[in-house]
């Protein structure tokens, strides 16, 4: 489909604004709609929208597997690391007060590092699905 | 019990039983994949729709609005969303490799396949 | 709520189509219809998240299946007749489960007792963040998000395991 023009250049000039997108809808979900899950689909679809255009093999040198699997697991161990991290310095599993010295300011930590990791494993996951499914008829491994 | 006060749920169950319908009776594993998507979005409205207040607004405190809809609801279907694409997902993985066991993803012939078996099995 | 007739249409038009590509067309714009009817409901994250979910996601991933499947028409099917009493009877008994129910926005209904009361009351004052729904999910209800990025992980898990390919079996080794 890179032989398109069009499609190349709406492609490359969409694809930055829609990971902008991505960005803003997660910070911006303590104050508007938005938050983890969204902005991880939304940047999953960022590059499955960069891989219809200009093929599989691209988005792979993009975005490599490796990568992608980090991902996958990387956001579980982030979200449970907070509740340890809560452990740890003295509340119980997933306390969210005692992170900082006030308590509003903890919540605004915990809050934060969680939503980071619901994004990098929901988009890893939505990736690793696609990477799966279209690599599949081609006869070459995940 | 008044007719305009529980429209709401009747087209919610109407979206239901289309989803269930289309499960049960059709053939192709595809299309009851998406039936079962069908299902699982009419019952997405099933829980928001009692949430909403006439006159209020979205779960997002600011200062020039007193009444806001119910939150709570919003919470347990961005989970069931969430999951729903991951049943999907894991669903469609399946579907491909039933397809690549049986050359078919329809139903009749793959119960045909089981009950006679093909001379050299995978 | 022509919103809501639309979609009826919808999903009986999917029912009786054969086509597999014009069906999974059509489920995505069943889903922006829900989405856009769940703006409708006060219900905007949900809204934005069905909407990046279903109509992107979702469609993505069968789109995939069916350009795996090859196969793009469905067969005739045979007596409906049965499946239809079926889901006319659940239904039916539904409809009936729902006559004691609240009605539409009843601001006493027991949904808007309890808990909700105090996440609105109190949640942007307890976790300084204005969205309700965000503070919630991440601070009220942490163990529940905790478990569903956990499903996300295991479906993704679970593909990897299903679709993955062995190679370099001569060599004795599997990836």
């Amino acid at each position: 489909m890179k032989d398109y023009l069009v499609l190349r250049v709406i492609a490359k000039l969409m694809i930055a604004f829609m990971l902008l997108f991505a960005l803003y809808v997660q910070f911006h979900g303590d104050f508007g709609p938005g938050g983890g899950f969204q902005a991880g689909v939304i940047s999953a679809a960022a590059i499955i929208f960069y891989a219809i255009i200009y093929g599989l093999p691209a988005a792979r040198a993009v975005v490599p597997d490796w990568l992608v699997e980090t991902m996958v697991g990387a956001g579980v161990l982030l979200y449970a690391g907070v509740g340890i991290a809560g452990l740890l310095l003295g509340g119980n599993y997933l306390d969210y007060f005692v992170l900082a010295r006030d308590p509003v300011e903890g919540q605004h930590r915990g809050i934060f590092w969680v939503e980071m990791g619901v994004l990098i494993t929901v988009a890893g996951v939505m990736l690793k699905i696609f990477y799966m499914f279209a690599g599949r008829g081609r006869g070459e491994d995940a | 019990m008044n007719i305009a006060g529980h429209l709401s749920y009747w087209f919610t169950i109407f979206l239901t039983i289309a989803g269930l319908y289309i499960v049960i009776a059709r053939g192709n594993l595809v299309k009851k994949l998406v039936g079962l998507a069908i299902f699982q979005t009419s019952v997405y409205l099933l829980y928001i729709a009692p949430g909403k207040l006439i006159g209020g607004t979205a779960p997002v405190i600011s200062e020039q609005f007193k009444l806001y809809s119910n939150p709570l609801p919003h919470v347990l279907i961005l989970t069931a969303i969430v999951v729903g694409v991951a049943t999907l997902a894991l669903g469609l993985a399946l579907v491909v490799r039933i397809k690549e066991a049986y050359g078919s993803i329809e139903e009749d012939e793959i119960l045909k396949q089981d009950e006679n078996p093909p001379s050299n099995p995978r | 709520m022509t919103l809501l007739m639309m979609m009826a249409v919808v999903t009986v038009v999917i029912a009786g189509r054969r086509n597999l590509f014009a069906v999974v067309i059509l489920f995505g714009i069943y889903s922006f219809l829900m989405a856009t009817v769940l703006v409708a409901l006060d219900a905007v994250d949900v809204a934005m998240t069905e909407a990046a979910v279903g109509a992107g996601i979702s469609m993505v991933l069968f789109l995939s299946a069916l350009h795996l499947g090859r196969s793009e028409e469905m067969k005739p099917l045979h007596k409906p007749f049965l499946p239809l009493v079926v889901a006319a009877a659940t239904g039916a008994a539904l409809a009936y489960g729902t006559l004691w129910l609240p009605a539409f926005s009843d601001p006493e209904a027991p949904i808007h007792q309890h808990v909700a009361r105090r996440y609105i009351a109190e949640g942007a004052r307890e976790t300084g963040v204005p969205n309700i729904v965000t503070a919630v999910l991440a601070s009220y209800r942490g163990y529940d998000t905790l478990g569903e990025v956990t499903v996300v992980f295991t479906a993704g898990v679970g593909v990897i395991v299903l679709l993955r390919r062995s190679r370099r079996r001569k060599q004795g080794e599997r990836r």
